[in-house]
């Protein structure tokens, strides 16, 4: 009992310097915050004579960068903030950025919008959380960051809504360590590098990758201190990473994967279209393809694939070859391999048994990158709760894949994945029943509708549902 | 009373001519509302598999149709008789619900044959005037095939209607409809491939020297993107249309060939749980103000509109016309009046065809529409009915829809309705059964006729329809001829059985039997005020700022699936209303 409390004493003792030690550290680096953390720009810049050209082109540019997908809530006016967004740490909410001078961006100069979308700082001089996409947003050009500033202050209405407080705990709500987080993580503001020897539409197509389409903030993976690994110019950059609970697949040059297989021709039209002939949108793609990419003009689709298409594999692998097997013994009724049964009794009637699908209507399964690569979460996602494609440009229809949680069990799930993973030449390999109940218990994104236009996609919660 | 902000259109009903009608207008860059009295209802959730393919809580309790506890309509069949209400779903489906009966439809598209739209005319022509009884009353569209084609082929390059022209500009095609009128192109979509009972049906029909055809269906053989830059799903033979929702997006309707579009027009809205009790007139009497309706919370909400489009199904739309006074309602015992007159229906019959174990007939591979064949060779007029004495016809059909276990089990005559020997006849014959069916025309008649009930009202208050209809015997004369030419194929076909259904003189129209869901007229339009309520744009003759679409203008039934006609005449309306109508308001027929 002594003994005990001794030890207690004198631990408390070598505690307490440590503490205090800490305390003296903390501040330190806290007032360095304050003292060097100006972070470049000048805030109190100003942009003369702004015009409609440059209103028009900051509305193209505006939609390039997807502000609209973060910056609007479901059902809410375009721009003026409040959706929630998951991280480790909490929920965040995005800010209201319309023009009203009380509650959005309507007092801001051209310097502090600048620092806020390419630097990461308030006008107050707090860093942000980098759920704003600036680390990408450091590449894009003075011109078009004028352009932006012009559009946002006279081509969007003002909305008067206040921002909704975010739901992070103490001490992790504290900001300024993100000050440590921008230094260390955030790229210098520089014009982006071109090389002489580089063709322009394939520059065209890094500028919008790498700067204003954010590619990376879902499809490059993060570390531990959750910064991309890379933001360009190494094969970690876009080598697939996850949004949400979605996995972001590879978008490098693997066969199986990757965009290996993928043409140019089928990455522009599934930009703009959410679909193609053997593939379609799914998870957090949807929101940019419904809010951005189907709007991007051909030449900067064409750019960005062309840009794509260039990237190098970031792991060996081999091409997928079709093989005719899993056809042959569907057709002909063998259904003995393990989920073959299952397969035809939930999938085949929109996949077929020769796993093709149907263009631009039902995704191929034969030769998915998604069904490729080591990482089943997607797919199994997908089945569970299902999904609807987003509209595009030239094609309004919404097609949906029902959500399967209530009629299949986590082993049947699994075997069917398995199967669907294994057939027709895919090499996914199998997947397990733990993963799939782990996915069970994601909050599901409830029954998919076409959330494009059906009115009561947009219903609050607890309105009444269809009578029937 | 809520007094809402004026519209430039409003429609009563969001189903096919709805739909049709604010796509179509909002290319003319007006405000559009749309007044639906059910909820929203797409593909997904609502159709999604496996919940749609439930017999029970659609083919049975009817989760698409309109509660009948609510409303419905009352029945008789003479003048004398006192009418009761329609308590159960039997003989004819309301729709309910974004979309209305344009979900629940079985896809079977066709066109009128050249001879339907000038009926009275080429009956009177052909075979004088005596030839029709008395009574009969039947009468011309005021609209001719060649008129109506571009708007047939639109509305069917809109459905992605699946099929084989017959005859292309005059030239009559191998493997087509031969009777039907010139086409000035082919189908969007080849037809949907022949089940096995149907490919028999042909093979007999033909040997009888009959011109088998595949049924037109908009029940898409391919996925198809349709004008407007919809896509459809491909038809992938469920068995599930008929009285469903298509998880396969690939049965045309609203949802799934206009709303994809339509729903993200800026002006354009759609409200529902909006139930349209009147259209409102102002002093005159000759213009309407817009509509009265009742919301989602009970309340009476009047919507100001310059121009009111009566769309619901054709029963509703009667009774809309009835209860806001406009045109003179339709008298039985001196024939004079408008509203409520000609109302008609169709007659059915059916020989089920037994075979023994070594015909595998796989029915629950069908789909609606496609994959069946038709013969036409005995509709219309396309053939002497010089020595038959009577007027009208139908096609046959060969195949099935469907092998449903509630609704759609056929079993050899004789079998008890229970039981141990019902259960073994079940079983023996599911995979062995096919049959034929015989969809014929019910011409108009004087005592044939829709009015406001005086007992019954629904759930607002508001007094029911009521229908005075019975079977006359030009119809089982038609039927007679129709089942007989049906049983030569049938036999053709050398079932071990056969068994016919048939309605004979003295069979009273029976509202339990479900054969044909397809209501006509009362409503109807032509060429004369004095005999029609509508000119032949469908525009109202005493107020011209109401038109009032589908099937409640037809004069007289026809012997087809009325969709194609019902669209066609749409498009044709909504052009004149586009074209010409808005930019000078006024009757766009002048008598």
């Amino acid at each position: 009992m002594n003994a005990l409390a001794h030890r207690r004493r004198s631990g408390g003792g070598a505690l307490l310097r440590i503490v205090l030690w800490l305390v003296v550290l903390v501040v330190i680096a806290w007032l360095a915050t304050l003292a060097l953390g100006r972070g470049g720009g000048d805030a109190a810049a100003i942009l003369p004579m702004p015009t409609d050209a440059q209103a028009k082109q900051g509305e193209y540019l505006a939609r390039l960068g997807d502000c609209a997908a973060c910056h609007t809530a479901p059902g809410g006016k375009p721009f003026a903030g409040g959706l929630p967004i998951a991280s480790p740490i909490g929920t965040i909410f995005s800010t209201n950025i319309t023009p009203d001078p009380k509650t959005g961006i309507g007092n801001y100069t051209y310097g502090q919008f600048e620092r806020a979308v390419r630097r990461g700082i308030k006008p107050s001089g707090q860093s942000m959380y980098p759920a704003m996409p600036f680390p990408s947003f450091s590449r894009v050009s003075d011109q078009d960051i004028q352009a932006l500033y012009v559009y946002f202050m006279r081509g969007v209405a003002p909305v008067q809504q206040e921002n909704l407080r975010n739901r992070i705990h103490w001490p992790l709500s504290m900001r300024w360590p993100l000050t440590y987080w921008r230094w260390l993580f955030a790229p210098k503001v520089e014009p982006m590098q071109v090389a002489m020897s580089q063709h322009p539409v394939l520059a065209r197509g890094e500028y919008l990758v790498e700067g204003l389409g954010h590619c990376g903030a879902c499809h490059t993976p993060r570390a531990f201190t959750l910064q991309e690994r890379s933001l360009g110019n190494s094969p970690l950059f876009l080598s697939g990473g996850e949004s949400d609970n979605w996995v972001a697949p590879s978008l490098r040059g693997e066969p199986a994967s990757g965009l290996g297989s993928v043409s140019d021709a089928e990455l522009v039209t599934v930009l703009k279209s959410g679909r193609s002939e053997r593939s379609a949108i799914f998870g957090s793609m949807y929101d940019v393809v419904e809010h951005s990419t189907q709007f991007m003009s051909d030449d900067d689709l064409t750019a960005v694939a062309t840009f794509l298409k260039s990237l190098t594999p970031s792991r060996q692998e081999t091409p997928i070859t079709y093989d005719q097997a899993t056809r042959d013994a569907l057709f002909a009724g063998k259904l003995s391999a393990p989920g073959a049964q299952l397969y035809i009794d939930n999938c085949a009637t929109c996949h077929r048994t020769d796993g093709h699908g149907y263009g631009y209507v039902f995704p191929a399964l034969a030769g998915n990158p998604i069904l490729n690569s080591d990482d089943p979460r997607s797919v199994i996602r997908l089945v569970l709760h299902g999904f609807t494609m987003p509209s595009g440009r030239n094609a309004p229809s919404q097609f949906s894949m029902p959500a399967f949680r209530d009629r299949l069990t986590d082993h049947e799930v699994a075997e069917i994945l398995t199967f669907v993973r294994s057939s027709w030449g895919n090499r996914g390999g199998a997947v397990n029943a733990e993963l799939v109940a782990h996915m069970r218990e994601l909050p599901p994104g409830g029954e998919p509708m076409m959330t494009g236009y059906d009115p009561r996609a947009n219903r609050p919660a607890g309105a009444p549902a269809a009578q029937q | 009373m809520t007094r809402m902000k004026p519209v430039d259109v409003v429609i009563v009903g969001f189903g096919w001519t709805g739909a049709i009608m604010a796509m179509e207008l909002a290319d003319a860059g007006i405000n559009i509302l749309a007044l639906e009295r059910g909820d929203y209802r797409d593909t997904s959730p609502d159709f999604a598999y496996p919940r749609s393919a439930d017999e029970l809580a659609y083919g049975i309790r009817g989760n698409l149709f309109q509660p009948l506890a609510r409303e419905t309509i009352t029945i008789r069949h003479t003048l004398d008789e006192t009418a009761v209400p329609y308590r159960q779903y039997g003989s004819f489906l309301f729709g309910n619900h974004v979309g209305g009966a344009g979900i629940h439809w079985n896809g079977q598209h066709y066109r009128p044959s050249p001879e339907d739209l000038e009926f009275e005319s080429h009956i009177t022509q052909r075979y004088g005037k005596k030839f029709m009884p008395e009574d009969m009353q039947i009468q011309d569209y005021g609209v001719s095939y060649d008129e109506l084609e571009p708007f047939f082929d639109q509305f069917e390059y809109v459905c992605g209607t699946s099929g084989r022209a017959g005859n292309l500009n005059g030239e009559i095609k191998d493997g087509g409809n031969p009777f039907e009128g010139p086409r000035k192109r082919e189908y969007p979509n080849p037809p949907v491939a022949d089940n096995y009972a149907a490919k028999l049906f042909a093979d007999a029909a033909r040997a009888l020297g009959h011109k088998p055809f595949p049924q037109p269906s908009s029940n898409a053989s391919r996925p198809y993107t349709n004008s407007y830059g919809a896509r459809l799903g491909p038809c992938n033979l469920c068995g599930y249309c008929e009285r469903f929702g298509c998880y396969m997006y690939s049965k045309a309707s609203p949802q799934t060939t206009i709303l994809p579009v339509l729903m993200r027009r800026p002006n354009f809205e759609l409200r529902t749980n909006s139930h349209v009790t009147r259209v409102n007139l102002d002093n005159t009497g000759k213009r309407a103000t817009g509509v009265t309706y009742i919301d989602a919370k009970g309340q009476q909400v009047e919507q100001p509109a310059d121009l009111v489009i009566v769309a619901a199904f054709q029963m509703h739309n009667v009774r809309l016309m009835l209860m806001s006074g406009i045109g003179k309602p339709y008298d039985p015992k001196t024939g004079t009046g408008v509203i409520g007159k000609n109302y008609a229906y169709q007659m059915m019959s059916t020989i089920g065809l037994f075979y023994d174990q070594d015909v595998a007939i796989n029915p629950f591979a069908s789909a609606g529409s496609g994959g069946n064949q038709i013969i036409d060779d005995f509709n219309s007029d396309h053939f002497d009915h010089g020595p038959y004495g009577f007027v009208g016809g139908g096609y046959i059909l060969g195949g099935q829809t469907g092998g449903r276990p509630i609704q759609q089990l056929s079993l050899p005559p004789g079998t008890p309705a229970w039981g141990e020997k019902w259960k073994r006849a079940a079983k023996d014959s599911y995979l062995h059964t096919t049959g034929l069916q015989t969809h014929g025309s019910v011409m108009s008649y004087r005592d044939r006729y829709l009015d406001l009930d005086p007992t019954y009202k629904d759930s607002f208050g508001l007094p029911l329809l009521r229908m005075t209809f019975d079977w006359h015997d030009n119809e089982y004369k038609m039927t007679r001829f129709l089942t007989d030419r049906a049983q030569e194929i049938a036999d053709q076909m050398k079932p071990r059985q056969s068994a016919q259904t048939v309605r004979k003189p003295g069979d009273h129209y029976d509202t339990r039997q479900y054969q044909t869901t397809h209501t006509t007229g009362g409503v109807i339009q032509g060429k004369d005020p004095n005999t029609s309520a509508l000119n032949n744009f469908q525009q109202s003759w005493d107020v011209h700022n109401v038109f009032v679409t589908g099937a409640s203008a037809f004069p007289q039934n026809i012997g087809y699936n009325p969709t194609g006609l019902i669209g066609g005449l749409t498009y044709r309306s909504v052009k004149a209303i586009r074209e010409t109508y808005l930019k000078n308001p006024g009757p766009l027929v002048q008598v």
